[in-house]
């Protein structure tokens, strides 16, 4: 399997491309498991647009995510589909005011000339109600589909309130990964880091370790998420686990000791959010997603 | 006939911190070193956590319930704890210290 990543303005392009000697292996299986073959492809992973937050680190609100919709709408060819890793939207102590920016967060994402849209919350979209208004907007937390060949599966370690994925949605997971070869590609779209990546800064999943168990038998396991606001990528035993940067603002490096947003710089009101240049780079092997990325200065 | 580790938690001193929308009371707890202490977590307005993992804290409160671990420190220096459970906009400003020294003449 190759799968590579070109990181954009506005998140990350990811390329799907089987190699053929594995294809060929994985085909026969997955076409008679799932009637579908694993065949190259792309699609986006957007994150952390925090619609309806208005602060100093980021001044002008949903720009950066409206930017990010003309650039996946200018892609050619277009991504079958777009993944959204939570925080859709910033909360607000009023239900009815945090229904207000879920549906501004639809009107925007509905500019998109991308058929397919997924999403998982974030705590700032679901950990206050329990996902109740996440539901209502985009239907269930966790959930999984096959595309091209791929299992993708959404996990959701926020609406329980704690950085949790929780025992019922750890037996749904088993289950759900059951009927799958081991040499099926997974890829996992949640929000927090499913591992220990800073703790004090609330950047891991409680029950992070269990969840990568249940995941640790498949060959090629690619975790995607955001909540930290910045790039990060981390092989752990089979997997590669993946940040992408915010739509909102960029959080600093955790080797420092204070967690504070970077500031707005309104010269170049998108460096913060790990805005890069497109590049690409052959890969090959099992080798789960590579990022690509080249910073520059708008 | 209690245990000998029961007895210790028998005898452990016992820490109340308060949690509320996005403050711990007391904000900074100096522990000792090697001596058992009880670290009781209540909440007064939402459900609230307090983790330190280096020292074994892991509490998840609600205003009904409150949560508590006894735990023994083990190495001495200044600990950040948060509230992991999000409980709204502050929630990310919501931290304590815990401070662990040494036993007094040593």
């Amino acid at each position: 399997m190759r799968l590579s990543a070109f990181s954009l303005g506005a998140g990350a392009l990811i390329h799907f491309a089987p190699n053929l000697a594995f294809a060929e292996g994985v085909k026969r299986t997955l076409r008679g498991k799932n009637g579908e073959a694993p065949t190259p492809f792309s699609f986006v992973q957007l994150s952390d647009t925090h619609v309806g937050f208005n602060g100093p680190p980021d001044p002008l609100g949903t720009a950066a995510f409206e930017r990010a919709v003309n650039v996946i709408n200018a892609l050619d060819p277009r991504p079958d589909f777009v993944l959204f890793t939570g925080d859709l939207t910033h909360d607000a102590e009023d239900a009815g005011e945090h229904a207000k920016r879920f549906k501004k967060f639809r009107e925007i994402e509905s500019q998109l000339k991308v058929k397919t849209l997924h999403h998982v919350p974030g705590e700032h979209d679901a950990a206050l109600d329990g996902g109740t208004l996440f539901r209502e907007n985009f239907g269930e937390t966790h959930y999984s589909f096959d595309h091209r060949g791929v299992h993708f599966v959404a996990i959701d370690n926020v609406s329980q309130g704690r950085p949790r994925v929780g025992k019922e949605q750890l037996a749904w997971l088993q289950k759900d990964l059951a009927r799958y070869t081991k040499s099926t590609p997974i890829v996992v779209f949640t929000h927090r880091p499913l591992f220990d990546l800073k703790p004090e800064w609330e950047w891991f999943t409680s029950d992070g370790d269990d969840t990568m168990k249940i995941l640790a038998p498949f060959d090629a396991v690619t975790v995607l998420y955001g909540h930290i606001h910045r790039e990060n990528h981390a092989t752990l035993g089979n997997a590669k686990h993946h940040a992408s940067p915010s739509l909102i603002f960029a959080n600093p490096d955790p080797s420092v000791a204070e967690k504070k947003p970077l500031p707005f710089d309104k010269d170049h009101p998108f460096n913060n959010l790990g805005v890069v240049e497109i590049t690409s780079q052959k890969l090959s092997g099992t080798e789960g997603v590579q990022q690509i990325l080249k910073e520059v200065t708008l | 006939m209690k245990s000998i580790a029961q007895k210790m938690i028998l005898m452990a001193l016992v820490v109340v911190i308060n949690a509320k929308r996005f403050e711990f009371t007391p904000n900074q707890v100096t522990l000792t070193k090697g001596e058992p202490v009880t670290i009781k977590l209540v909440a007064a307005d939402h459900a609230h956590g307090l983790l330190v993992k280096p020292l074994g804290i892991d509490l998840d409160a609600s205003p009904d319930t409150p949560d508590e671990v006894t735990i023994t420190p083990k190495e001495e220096g200044t600990f950040n704890a948060i509230c992991d459970h999000y409980c709204g906009v502050g929630h990310g400003n919501m931290k304590m210290k815990f401070v662990v020294t040494s036993p007094a003449g040593k």
